[in-house]
């Protein structure tokens, strides 16, 4: 009988795979992992602590920071939830834009998972050809907002800045090229054989265990469950729009890459109806009080971020500042599966199954 | 141009001289090949991926790998506290003396040679063994835990792979009636229908996978598997020594291309026999070329293949199908009288 050990390897914070700066230390047994145990916190700043001492429209930007893939869901979240609140009208127009750039940056966030997660599995060029896709919505942005990854865009009441001129014209072309670039997505990795090989049937859970675990966005969705905020809690105009909710069957890695694919044409879907109706006249900005000052009591709001369900809660003493922030970030909630699937699985998997779930370390350790 | 023939003769200072002057010839152009490859290959690299690749040491950038050897040669010598020291110093040299010796035996043109062997390929896969020894040691003496599991994959991967790559030659050498290389590549003179790639397609098929396999190759790049063992068995290596591990892995790249045209392509000889008067080096030049693009083309198209997959592709697709080509071969030699 040979005598074999265990290894204790340090995976992170420093490595290629962990999209961050994720530490996992994993026991393996040869190739194979027998025990996971998750480690975060590198990158925490104490979003939630420091916004007790800022005012609402201060803390907009630490949003920006939490989920930096996709910061413009993240500015909305906390808008919404002070608007509701504090029960302000927003102008159609300004509803309107934030809509827009909320399912651009949903197909931003989800090429750089793409990308990203090709170049996980291995393959060097998708990445490239996603980047330089996402640099059209991110150029979209600047164009908007003048920045390209923290836009601090939306205010509470509505957004900062009105679309310069042309920017619908050149958003609706955009919507047009990103059809014929999805395909080819799809042709160039989508059927693939190796990368099939590679992530069918890996990281499978049912849905029973991922409503267990409390996971959200794709990760619940590629086991069949029919959840989505945008169509099950309608916000913002939602309810105004064509869209189906994309669901896998079986709760592996490449139903979670179908349903991600498949959100593209959805939020594509909404944009092409969305720029149609774009209301051509309007104010961009409600009527808002001088000082944002919510009613003191609770609330909870969630919308669906490209992560998952994104909640913010507020409670407020009736001051210009936040009694207590708390938001509920999808990644962090979703890695929490992590140490389970992991077990059992080979180092080559861990990469697989851990780009799979699409975390942002700004968000998980916010 | 056959340094052998000197075997037979006294050893005088003129042809130790001759010889030695011979192999510094061999080693030049197979230093130029490398410093090219490198920019050829992140060139088209870059065009495949809407970049445009270095363009900016020298002109066209045609200086950047030579920048880049330059940094490597310059940066200071690091080997870690806790490394087995004689060990991490000897890997790199053992991985690069076999891949330079391997290159001897490679016939570019008619005549133009360093050695003819009768051995011919028997010598390329006794030799390139050695550099999976040194890739364990380079892996083991790191007292790295990335670098331990690289330097066993890579032990696992490329002695599963010397097998089919080994046995799917077989099938040339019986068509040929020899294992020397100058002779395989006269058996397919003709017409390029006549070259081994047809009659032997299945040897070739798995050739290719396997020869790619050998090479640390995408899909095959498993041991440096960057997105899951960060840079495999030389994430400890910097400087000169990581640059002798790539040089000796792009000197393979140079060894399988040539070897792929002798074995397949038919070498020197044109497609037609009526382009004879083109030089039979230029055509070697040309397929040698294709072959390397196309393993850069892979690169930049395909993902990584998993651990187990590897093996499995490799004793149950590989290793049968090679077995039954040499079986196929056979019975036609014996049936029609195919081969000389």
């Amino acid at each position: 009988m040979i005598r074999t050990e265990e290894l204790l390897l340090n995976v992170g914070p420093q490595h290629p795979s962990t999209h961050g700066v994720f530490r996992i230390i994993v026991k393996l047994d040869g190739e194979v992992i027998t025990e996971a145990t998750p480690v975060m916190g590198y990158l925490h700043r104490g979003t939630e602590k420091l916004a007790e001492n800022l005012n609402f429209t201060q803390i907009i930007p630490y949003t920006d920071r939490m989920d930096y893939v996709s910061a413009m869901t993240n500015n909305y979240v906390l808008c919404h939830a002070v608007e509701k609140m504090m029960g302000l009208e927003i102008p159609e127009r300004a509803e309107y834009l934030r809509l827009i750039v909320m399912e651009l940056q949903r197909i931003a966030s989800h090429q750089v998972w793409w990308g990203t997660y090709l170049l996980d599995i291995g393959a060097l060029s998708p990445f490239l050809f996603a980047f330089s896709d996402r640099e059209r919505i991110l150029q979209l942005f600047n164009e908007l907002c003048g920045a390209r990854l923290t836009y601090n865009y939306m205010r509470v009441g509505g957004v900062k800045w009105d679309a310069p001129d042309g920017w619908i014209d050149r958003t609706k072309q955009f919507v047009k090229d990103m059809w014929l670039r999805l395909d080819e997505y799809h042709n160039l990795v989508s059927g693939n054989e190796i990368f099939l090989s590679r992530i069918k049937g890996i990281g499978q859970y049912d849905a029973a265990t991922a409503i267990q675990y409390g996971l959200s966005g794709a990760n619940l969705r590629s086991t069949g469950v029919d959840w989505d905020l945008r169509k099950t809690e309608p916000y913002s105009l939602y309810d105004r729009f064509e869209f189906n909710v994309i669901t896998g069957k079986n709760g592996d890695c490449y139903d979670r890459y179908l349903c991600r694919l498949g959100e593209i044409e959805q939020s594509l879907r909404i944009l092409e109806q969305a720029l149609e109706q774009f209301p051509g006249e309007g104010p961009t900005m409600g009527k808002v009080p001088r000082a944002i000052r919510p009613p003191a009591g609770e609330i909870y709001v969630r919308i669906e971020s490209p992560r998952g369900e994104i909640g913010c809660h507020i409670v407020s003493k009736g001051k210009a500042e936040p009694y207590r922030l708390k938001f509920r970030r999808p990644s962090f909630v979703n890695l929490q599966i992590l140490p389970k699937l992991l077990v059992g699985e080979t180092m080559t998997n861990l990469v697989t199954i851990l780009g799979g779930i699409d975390i942002v370390l700004g968000e998980v350790d916010a | 141009m056959d340094a052998l023939r000197f075997i037979d003769k006294p050893l005088t200072w003129g042809h130790a001289g001759l010889m030695v002057l011979m192999a510094v010839a061999v080693l030049a152009v197979v230093i130029v090949f490398v410093t090219y490859a490198i920019y050829f290959e992140r060139k088209v690299i870059g065009w495949m991926q809407f970049r445009k690749g270095p363009n900016r040491t020298g002109p066209l950038g045609l200086l950047q790998t030579v920048a880049d050897v330059s940094k490597l040669l310059l940066k200071e010598d690091t080997i870690p506290a806790k490394a087995d020291r004689g060990l991490f110093i000897l890997a790199p040299v053992l991985a690069f003396i076999p891949s330079f010796l391997v290159l001897a035996f490679i016939p570019y043109s008619k005549g133009l040679q360093f050695a003819d062997l009768n051995v011919g390929f028997l010598y390329y896969v006794a030799l390139s063994g050695i550099s999976t020894i040194a890739i364990v040691i380079a892996g083991w003496a790191s007292n790295n835990k990335y670098s331990l599991l690289g330097g066993m994959r890579s032990a696992a991967q490329m002695i599963s792979y010397e097998v089919p790559l080994v046995i799917s030659v077989v099938g040339c050498v019986m068509l040929a009636g020899s294992l020397n290389l100058n002779d395989i590549v006269v058996a397919q003179s003709g017409y390029f229908w006549h070259w081994n790639f047809l009659p032997q397609i299945v040897g070739f098929a798995v050739f290719v996978v396997a020869a790619i396999s050998e090479l640390n190759r995408t899909p095959f790049d498993l041991p440096e598997a960057e997105s899951e063992l960060v840079a495999g068995y030389h994430v400890e290596y910097s400087g000169f020594r990581f640059a002798f591990f790539m040089l000796s892995e792009y000197v393979y790249v140079f060894a399988i291309a040539s070897l792929t045209t002798l074995l397949f392509l038919g070498g020197w000889h044109p497609p037609i026999p009526q382009l004879d008067f083109i030089p039979g080096i230029i055509w070697f030049i040309l397929k040698f070329a294709f072959i390397v693009f196309c393993l850069f083309w892979i690169r930049a198209t395909l993902p990584r293949l998993r651990v187990d997959q590897l093996m499995g592709l490799a004793w149950k697709v590989l290793l049968p199908l090679s077995i039954l080509n040499i079986f196929i071969t056979a019975a036609c030699i014996e049936l029609f009288g195919m081969g000389g």
